[in-house]
């Protein structure tokens, strides 16, 4: 009998951590509701890349965009670039919390903002300004 | 004695019992950690998309299919003596 119990218990705590080391292979990005933010990201990246490549708007470490220098940017488009910066900020809180989520596990947002904030930087163009430190650096 | 002696073994079992419920947290426990290396994957995977940038530069092109312009441009391996002969001690 003790030996069953033992035997059940074992099983479970084998075929837990074998689920588990499973779902750790990958993280799931595909929901809709991430889709749906990548998507809108994508075509915002069209925009932004212009004033990523000026040094108006750097990534920041907190895994954000910032307006770094709005006096590059002609008056009449400020508003415009303040509303870009906005939304895409928006977007990435979306980003974070969506693949946080569609993984079971929300309290990862933080992790997942973390880690996109370093690959953003390491991943940003040369000419690119991004945030290190506290200090703005031209890659 | 016999009827002792089932008591005992049962009370055995439920204490066995006990003991791995109060284990259970700890597998639950080490089953909830972060997986970063998976996360960067995935950071990865999706900041490509959205900057479009191609997956990494780590894929190597394979050129076996490409059409020579000239192919008088493929410089034979000359084996005429230009190598010298291996040393053998």
């Amino acid at each position: 009998m003790t030996r069953y119990i033992a035997g059940v218990f074992l099983a479970f705590c084998f075929m837990a951590a074998f689920s588990h080391a499973q779902a750790a292979a990958d993280l799931n990005v595909n929901t809709p509701a991430v889709a749906a933010v990548k998507a809108a990201m994508q075509a915002r990246h069209a925009q932004l890349s212009a004033y990523y490549q000026s040094g108006a708007v750097g990534l920041t470490v907190e895994g954000f965009v910032a307006v770094k220098d709005a006096s590059l940017v002609p008056l009449s488009q400020r508003g415009a670039l303040a509303g870009l910066v906005n939304d895409e900020n928006t977007d990435r809180t979306h980003l974070y919390q969506g693949i946080a989520a569609a993984n079971g596990h929300p309290e990862w947002e933080g992790e997942i903002q973390r880690i996109f904030a370093l690959r953003w930087i390491d991943k940003a163009q040369s000419g690119w300004f991004v945030q290190r430190e506290g200090q703005w650096s031209r890659k | 004695m016999n009827k002792l002696c089932t008591l005992c073994s049962c009370q055995r079992a439920w204490l066995l019992v006990a003991v791995l419920a109060a284990g259970l947290p700890g597998c639950v426990t080490i089953n909830i950690y972060f997986p970063a290396a998976a996360a960067e994957k995935a950071a990865d995977k999706v900041i490509d998309e959205i900057w479009q940038l191609p997956p990494d530069q780590a894929a190597p092109v394979d050129h076996a299919v490409s059409p020579p312009a000239s192919p008088a441009a493929v410089t034979p391996v000359n084996d005429s003596g230009s190598q010298p002969a291996n040393r053998k001690e």
